[in-house]
This record gives C-alpha cells, sequence and structure tokens, in this order.
C-alpha cells in the first residue's frame, strides 16, 4: 500500500487544484486594475468600490439574503417535520410516495421543478387570486420546496443514528411526547438542523434557474443579476462579488472547522476523563 | 416509533399532514399540470395556452386532448437531436466524474483521520460558494485571451490561442467541475466506511495489492460508484447554465431548449411537452435512486 | 454457577404462600406483529419485592413482554395489573413503572444531575425536593462526586448507575431492567450483581429483569421465567429450574445436561426403570412419572452429578462403558467427554481436588460412567 501513496497524493493534487484554481483566478482578478480581465493592470480596489454603488446588484443581494433566510427557516421546520415521520413514524399508508416526494427534489432537473412551479402558480392565481403575480413569496415557496428535501435527508439520517431509547426513556420517565420532543429530540440533532438550515440558507442564495421561472419582473435576486451580467461577458466588479462571497464562505467554514477540531479535543479529553473515572470506580469498588 | 399512532394520534396526524400537503401542492400537482398543459394548445394569451376542458354546449363539457405538441416533439429532429446530445454529454461528464472523482475519493479515504476531516471540508467547500460564478470563472480561464491560452502561450507550446470557450470542451469541464462533489461526497463515505482488514485478508490470502483493489474495494463501493453516477447524470441531463455561459450557442441541450421555448418563444405547452418528455426518461433513473437511498436510510435504522 | 446472595438470607417465598396477593399480574397476554406472534398467551404473577428474571434466547419475546409493561407496546389481546390497577392501556408516562434500557439512554446533552433530576421535574416537584432526592440517589449509586459531568465523561458502568439512579430517583413500584449488565466487562459484572441486589432490599422496590445469560439470572433472581417462541415454559427459583426442568428445553438451556432417550419399563409410584439404546444398563429413577405407557421419556443427568471409574459398578442400573475422548482442565473442575459404547457422548465434570494426581484417568482409556438413582430427572417433552 506504501508504494501506491505517491499516486494518492497525486490525485489529490491534481483534483484539488482543478476545484481550487479558477476561484483563485476570480480573487486575483478581483484586485485587477485593468479593465481587461486578461491583462495584470496593478492592484486595484476600485471595483468593490463600484460594486457598493451598483444599486441593482445591492438591491438584489438585499432581496437574496431576505429570500434565503426566510426559505431556510421555513425549510428546516417542514424538512425536520419530513425527517421525523420518516425515521420515526413507521409505516403508514402513503409513505411510499411521501418518501419518494422528499427525495425526488434533490435531483430533479432545476428546469423542470422550475417550469412546474410556474404553472402551479399560475394555475393557481387563475382559480383562487393567490398568488397574485409572482415575486417574493412564489420564489420562497419554491426555494422552500427544493431546499426541505436537503433538510429532511439531514434530519432524518441523524435521527436514524440517535438512539430511539433516548426518547423512550423520556416518556417513560414521565415526559408527553411533545415535551420528550423539545426536551430530548430537538437539543440532540440540533447540529443537524444548524447544518440544514446553513445548507438550505447557501442552496437558495445560488439557486437561479427555478428563480428565473418563479420570479416576477420586479423581483430579480442576485444570481439572476450576476446571469444576465456574465452572459454579457466578463466583467470585474462580478469578480470582486465573487470575492466577497468567497470570503465569507471561507470564514464561516474555518470557523466551522475550528469548532470541529474544538470538539474533537473536547471528546478526547473526555474520554480520558472517563478511563479516569473507570478507574477510580473500579477501586472504590474493590474497597467498598 | 409505533406508539405515536396510539398515544397522540392527532399531534402524529398533523405532524405528517404539513410537510405532506406541501409536497403534494408544490411538487407534485405541478407536475400534473405540467402534463395538462402540454396536452393543450398553444394561444397568444395570457397565460399563453388553451383551456383543456371547454364547456361545448351548455351541459357537455367536452376534453380536448392535443397530441400536437408530442408530435411535433416526435417531427421536428431539433428536439432529437438534443436529447439525444444531453443524454451524450451527461453520460461522458459522468465518466469523467467518476474517472477523476474515484482516485480523489479513494485518497481521501485512505488519509488518516485528522487530514481526512480537512481534505472532507475542502472538497464541499465549492459547493457552498456560488455555483454561477464558479461557472463565470471558467469564462476568464477559457477566453481566446484568457488564462489558460496566455500560459500555454507564454510557454511556448502554441502560437496562436485556441478556442476553447464556447466548445463541447467547455461544456464538459464546467460539468465536470461542478458536479464533481456530489460523485465524491457518496464515493467517499462508502469508501471511508470499508473494513481496512478486508484488505489485510485479500493480502494474507495471497491477494497483490491491485488484485486486492479489483476484487475487494472496487465491488465493495459500487453502490457509491453507482449513487454517485446517478447524482451527477440525472441533474446534468437537464442542465442549462453550464452549456448557456461555455457552451457554442448553437449547441443542442435540452434544458436550454425548454428555457428558449419558455422564455423566448412563449410556448408554453412546447416546452411543457419537453419537460414531461425530459421526465420520463429521468423517471426509472430517479426512481432507482429513490429506492437506494431509501434503503440505504432503513439500513442505517437497523443498525 | 455461582452461589445466589439470596441463599444465605431469611426464606422469602410468597408464590407459596396461597394468602399473598400477587404485586403484577400479566393476563393472558398475546402480542402480535402482523403475523408473527411475539408473546403467544402468558400468565404470570410476580410478587412485592421480588426480582423476577425473565430468561430466554434473542427473539423469544421477552423484550416485548417487558415493553407492554412499560408501556411502550400495547398487547394484542389481555391484560396487565399492577398493584391491583389495570395499566393496560396507560402510555408510559402515566404509569408507575420505571425501565432502565440496555444502552443505558442516558440523555447526552444533560449532566449526570440532570438526568437524574429528569423524572423529577416531569411531576412537577418543588426544587428543593428534587435536589434532596437527586442527591440522595447519586450517593446510594456512588456517583455523588460526578453529579456536574456530562455522560460522554463517564465510563460504561457509571452510566449503567446513571440510568439505574434515574429511574429509580422515582420510587416506581416496578422497576424494569432490560439485559441490566449485558454492557459491562466480567469483572465489574460480579460486582454490579451484588450491588444491584443490595440497592433492591434497601429500596424494597420489585424488579423485572430481561436476560438471555442463564447465569445472570441464577444469581440475581428470586424466581426465573424460562421464554421460549413467545410462551413461559418454567417459572421457579433458579435451583427449582436447575435440578427440576419440566421439559428437554429447560433442562438444555439452563447449564449443562446429558439427555438419554428412551422407554418406560417399569412404571411404579415410588420408582421407574427406563431402557435406553445409549446405555449398557436400565436407568433406575427413585421417584415416580406420569406417563402414558410406551411413550418415549428422556433422563437428564447433570455432568457434575456423574461418576467416572476404570472399575465397573457393581450396580445393575444407572451405568454405561466408554473410552474418554477429550478431557479439558478448567482448574476447578475438569471436564471429561466420554464416548460409550452406543456412540453416545457423555459430558462429565470431576472437582480437582487434589493438585496433583499421578493417577488421573486420561486419554482414551476404558471407562465406566455411573450416577445415582437421586441424579436424574425424567422429562416427558
Amino acid at each position: 500500500m506504501q508504494g501506491r501513496s505517491w499516486f494518492r497524493t497525486l490525485s489529490l493534487i491534481v483534483g484539488f487544484a482543478f476545484l481550487y484554481i479558477p476561484i483563485a483566478s476570480l480573487i486575483v482578478y478581483s484586485f485587477n486594475a485593468s479593465k481587461l480581465v486578461t491583462v495584470w493592470g496593478g492592484f486595484s480596489t476600485k471595483w468593490y468600490g463600484a460594486l457598493l454603488q451598483n444599486d441593482q446588484i445591492l438591491g438584489a443581494a438585499w432581496l437574496s439574503l431576505r429570500v434565503a433566510a426566510i426559505s431556510a427557516t421555513v425549510a428546516v421546520v417542514l424538512g425536520t417535520l419530513a425527517g421525523m415521520v420518516l425515521a420515526r413514524f413507521g409505516p403508514f399508508k402513503g409513505r411510499t410516495l411521501f418518501s419518494g416526494l422528499t427525495t425526488a427534489p434533490l435531483v430533479m432537473p432545476e428546469v423542470i421543478t422550475g417550469l412546474s412551479l410556474l404553472l402551479l402558480f399560475v394555475t393557481m392565481e387563475q382559480l383562487i387570486g393567490w398568488p397574485a403575480g409572482r415575486g417574493m413569496t412564489t420564489i420562497i415557496i419554491a426555494h422552500v420546496t427544493l431546499t426541505m428535501a436537503y433538510v429532511t435527508v439531514i434530519v432524518q439520517s441523524r435521527l436514524t443514528q440517535m438512539d430511539e431509547s433516548l426518547e423512550e426513556a423520556a416518556m417513560d420517565l414521565g415526559a408527553r411526547p411533545w415535551k420528550v420532543f423539545f426536551l430530548i429530540t430537538l437539543p440532540i440533532i440540533f447540529p443537524a438542523l444548524l447544518s440544514g438550515w446553513l445548507l438550505a440558507f447557501t442552496l437558495s442564495l445560488d439557486d437561479l434557474v427555478i428563480t428565473s421561472f418563479v420570479a416576477g419582473p420586479g423581483s430579480s435576486t442576485l444570481p439572476m443579476v450576476i446571469f444576465s451580467k456574465v452572459r454579457l461577458g466578463v466583467s470585474p466588479d462580478i469578480n470582486a462579488l465573487a470575492t466577497i462571497l468567497v470570503t465569507i464562505v471561507a470564514i464561516g467554514v474555518s470557523i466551522a472547522g475550528v469548532a470541529m477540531s474544538r470538539q474533537q479535543k473536547a471528546r478526547e479529553r473526555d474520554a480520558q476523563m472517563a478511563l479516569a473515572a473507570n478507574q477510580q470506580m473500579i477501586e472504590s469498588l474493590k474497597k467498598g | 416509533m409505533r406508539r405515536f399512532k396510539r398515544l397522540l394520534p392527532r399531534g402524529r396526524t398533523l405532524v405528517t399532514t404539513v410537510p405532506y400537503l406541501w409536497l403534494l401542492l408544490f411538487f407534485l400537482v405541478p407536475f400534473v399540470i405540467v402534463l395538462k398543459i402540454s396536452f393543450s394548445q398553444s394561444a397568444i394569451a395570457m397565460p399563453p395556452y388553451e383551456p383543456l376542458l371547454h364547456w361545448a354546449s351548455e351541459k357537455m363539457l367536452q376534453v380536448q386532448l392535443n397530441l400536437g405538441n408530442f408530435a411535433f416533439l416526435v417531427e421536428d429532429n431539433l428536439y432529437w437531436k438534443s436529447y439525444l446530445n444531453s443524454i451524450f454529454v451527461a453520460g461522458v461528464s459522468t465518466l469523467l466524474c467518476l474517472l477523476i472523482g474515484y482516485p480523489m475519493a479513494y485518497a481521501m479515504a485512505r488519509s488518516n483521520p485528522s487530514t481526512r476531516n480537512i481534505l472532507l471540508l475542502l472538497a464541499v467547500l465549492p459547493f457552498f460558494t456560488s455555483f454561477l460564478l464558479r461557472v463565470y470563472a471558467w469564462i476568464g480561464l477559457l477566453k481566446n485571451n484568457g488564462l489558460v491560452n496566455n500560459a500555454l502561450m507564454a510557454m511556448g507550446v502554441i502560437d496562436e490561442p485556441i478556442q476553447m470557450l464556447q466548445t463541447d470542451f467547455a461544456v464538459y469541464i464546467g460539468m465536470v467541475y461542478s458536479y464533481l462533489p456530489f460523485m465524491l461526497l457518496p464515493l467517499y463515505s462508502n469508501l471511508e466506511k470499508m473494513d481496512l482488514t478486508l484488505l489485510e485478508a485479500a493480502a494474507d490470502l495471497g491477494c497483490k495489492p491491485w488484485q486486492a483493489f479489483v476484487k475487494v474495494t472496487l465491488p465493495l463501493s459500487l453502490p457509491g460508484v453507482i449513487a454517485g453516477c446517478l447524482l451527477v447524470f440525472i441533474p446534468a441531463v437537464g442542465e442549462f447554465v453550464i452549456p448557456s455561459l461555455l457552451g457554442d450557442p448553437g449547441m443542442l441541450m435540452i434544458g436550454k431548449v425548454l428555457w428558449t421555448e419558455f422564455f423566448n418563444n412563449r410556448d408554453w405547452p412546447v416546452a411543457s411537452a419537453v419537460a414531461i418528455a425530459l421526465l420520463l426518461f429521468l423517471v426509472l433513473p430517479i426512481m432507482y435512486l429513490d429506492r437506494a437511498q431509501n434503503a440505504a436510510n432503513e439500513e442505517g435504522e437497523r443498525t | 454457577m455461582a452461589t445466589s446472595p439470596r441463599a444465605t438470607q431469611q426464606k422469602f417465598e410468597p408464590w407459596t404462600d396461597p394468602e399473598a396477593k400477587p404485586y403484577v399480574r400479566i393476563e393472558k397476554i398475546t402480542k402480535k406483529f402482523g403475523d408473527f406472534v411475539a408473546v403467544d398467551d402468558v400468565s404470570l404473577d410476580i410478587y412485592k419485592k421480588e426480582i423476577f428474571c425473565l430468561l430466554g434466547a434473542s427473539g423469544c419475546g421477552k423484550t416485548t413482554l417487558l415493553r407492554m409493561l412499560a408501556g411502550f407496546e400495547r398487547p394484542t389481546s389481555g391484560r396487565i395489573y399492577i398493584d391491583g390497577v389495570d395499566m393496560t392501556t396507560i402510555p408510559p408516562y402515566e404509569r408507575p413503572v420505571n425501565m432502565m434500557f440496555q444502552s443505558y439512554a442516558v440523555f447526552p446533552h444533560m449532566t449526570v444531575e440532570q438526568n437524574v433530576a429528569f423524572g423529577l421535574k416531569q411531576e412537577g416537584l418543588a426544587r428543593a425536593e428534587i435536589t434532596r432526592r437527586v442527591g440522595d440517589m447519586l450517593d446510594l449509586v456512588k456517583l455523588g462526586q460526578f453529579a456536574k459531568r456530562k455522560p460522554h465523561q463517564l465510563s460504561g458502568g457509571q452510566r449503567q448507575r446513571v440510568a439505574l439512579a434515574r429511574a429509580l430517583v422515582k420510587k416506581p413500584k416496578l422497576l424494569l431492567l432490560d439485559e441490566p449488565l449485558a454492557a459491562l466487562d466480567k469483572k465489574l459484572r460480579e460486582h454490579t450483581q451484588f450491588e444491584l441486589i443490595n440497592i433492591q432490599e434497601t429500596l424494597g422496590v420489585t424488579f423485572i429483569v430481561v436476560t438471555h445469560d442463564q447465569e445472570e439470572a441464577m444469581t440475581l433472581s428470586t424466581r426465573v421465567g424460562l421464554m421460549n417462541h413467545g410462551e413461559i415454559v418454567q417459572v421457579g427459583t433458579p435451583s427449582e429450574m436447575y435440578e427440576y426442568p419440566n421439559s428437554r428445553f429447560v433442562a438444555e438451556f439452563i447449564g449443562q445436561v446429558n439427555m438419554f432417550e428412551g422407554k418406560l419399563i417399569e412404571d411404579e409410584p415410588s420408582y421407574v426403570r427406563i431402557g435406553s439404546a445409549d446405555l449398557d444398563a436400565p436407568i433406575y429413577v427413585d421417584h415416580g412419572v406420569s406417563s402414558a405407557p410406551g411413550a418415549t421419556v428422556w433422563a437428564a443427568v447433570r455432568p457434575e452429578k456423574i461418576q467416572i471409574s476404570r472399575e465397573k459398578p457393581d450396580d445393575a442400573d444407572n451405568w454405561g462403558a466408554g473410552t474418554v475422548r477429550d478431557i479439558a482442565y478448567m482448574g476447578d473442575v475438569s471436564i471429561y467427554l466420554i464416548k460409550l459404547d452406543s456412540g453416545k457422548i457423555v459430558r462429565v465434570t470431576q472437582p480437582n481436588i487434589f493438585r496433583h494426581a499421578d493417577d488421573r484417568i486420561t486419554w482414551d482409556e476404558r471407562v465406566y460412567v455411573h450416577w445415582h438413582a437421586t441424579s436424574p430427572v425424567v422429562v416427558t417433552k
């Protein structure tokens, strides 16, 4: 196995270079003074200034952030319920359809989801007059439908890992089912909900295709604005925008990474404590 | 938790009903509507299609099924070609993802635990940055006066820029680049779970490392390979952004065709028919993936 | 077999007293999962302050029965009474019953103290009362110094104590223990067994223990109920189960046994004689047997009740001749596997009384096995 390690290292280097060089190039050229993206005209932060004065982009970003926050929150609520149903309720009538519906949005080509949701909104408007026109509401509904699938998968797999007798123990000790959920289940799966929320937020912030279908004339999200600009060619302020987004994500991920390694260390410390505690107990039993 | 059924019938029903209704209304019903509209006539109106149901005479409800849209799809070889081309492009992209992703996932899964977490983080990190901006980055790299061409010319490999942007090559690059994490994750989680003593047992029984890989690791990782391939292939067939930004404007991809029919030609019935046809093609792989996913979940439940 | 600490105590046998009222009454309980019958028409009476062990292989229905007592499963038919009150349809959070789970199910996000206080908080007790009772209970299980710790900072044995304290602090009428010692290592298991009995005696709570480990059942319990395929096959004290099994299944499940199949050749009220093709001589048993004439019966003889000798026994009954096939030295005893001339393998254990014996029976020797007329138990099924 040792002889093969050069091959493994090589595949890692090539693979990660492939993943990261494009992102690096975006960042480097965001500081390029020249408007021509490929010619280095010296260091400059002027594109960031330009970005901050671009009301269209700022407005779209603000809309996208609000949409992402709301739809991620709704998706976590619905996805948690769906995950509970799949992981804890056992067989019931319509379960197969239900589990199919929860996972299908994950892989459904976005053009199909987008088109079908738009046609639904149009039909609903004809029939019941709601939603009146398309805008933030329809975008949020569409994003919830897409992202709750991811939350469901995360919550379901966390719940299946969780020892079910924890919930039974709480009930055995006198807690009613809803109390069991809030006192035991929710705190234990909370990290999974948090990562589900973050994933839903990111997906919502990033979605172009579905949003383009269900957005109205006055409600362009950030990806829609970027797409229309990018179609016309490379523009340095988009590089600046990309750099800002990458930086935010990188900071978020490093925080998560640090937290994870801290947890790891805490776990190791706890394991040692447990070991010491065990020794202590055996000693005391011998004496007693 | 069978007990919920008895102990809290109303709570249980409520918990099930809310997400169920949401998914029925916003995911299943829309497909029914798409199906309905795919059978109706295009019209210059808002919405731009004729209703399927007509009050033909006073009390006669008449259903007009218009198969014209589907006939149109069959007759016009533009659609045929786009379907076939999409499947071909998605297939090649899946294969490329597998060829790049497998060694990466393997190397990640076999590295020591502390670096493993960092590598995993690095692999999913791009997934959290904007998909659109990552595709956009390749425009800057692949343009005629872009980084790649400039670098090649500076090294003296080529004398004049190669046309890379707006070619199939660029589309493959974009596809592999965007969908690689979808291949990496299922492969990694499969390979990481593998019991390494199996390889030691194989070696003990006389297998050379490459034989052990072919006879033990590879067959055991097959579920991960299949899941990864489907996760890449299914969305890639309907991909719209990558061919529009990196591909030749004339490149036929079914996602682009649908988009054009809908937004540019405003022909909703034909767009719906295209969607239905695409869905019919994808329904088998989607169901397969669904079943595999559920089986994996039940498995988790039992252990 | 370890000696039961109960053997040294004064007599506690409420089940022999016709006046005594059962504390837990299980009445014709059946539980089906679809077509599968997990528990099949089980009736049991369990008395106050008993440690009753439900013993059986995995899948025999013992855990399902326990879960019905806790309220996690509802019986398909039958009723459960605790202290005279019908509990059959009462949900778990309203039963005066608590459970110690096999996985312990200690809440990972709460400290030891919070875990133990959880049940009392659900009852809505005053804070001072909760603090006092939690403190007392932690002292009882010797966890006082670990009160502020989180479960992952504890060893397995300590987590087990948290689970025990958490269930006992509610002063349940009945404590259910699901494989309480299975996850502990061997040394700790022995200590804990005795401690469990002490705690049970201190608090006077009735225990029902589920276990697959017959040694654990024998050590802990006042009475054992052996289950097979959803049915209770025999209920009795540990020594009754061992010395007076009512069937081949019980005899073979609890301890080791040699089973000789045969037919009654003499059937008197005070003795029987059984002819078996396995042996050279008939089996003589000094008690009567109720069986149809000519029916097949089995004589069960425990390995420690058989002697080996080089000389042919004088008795006309209860012996066989064979060759030593295998010897396993276990320290306190040696196990001999002897192949009789009929081909039957007989297992014999002999205590190693002397440290050193030159004249020990060894491999491939011709030997005779024989036993006393009081040793065999005759079973008819």
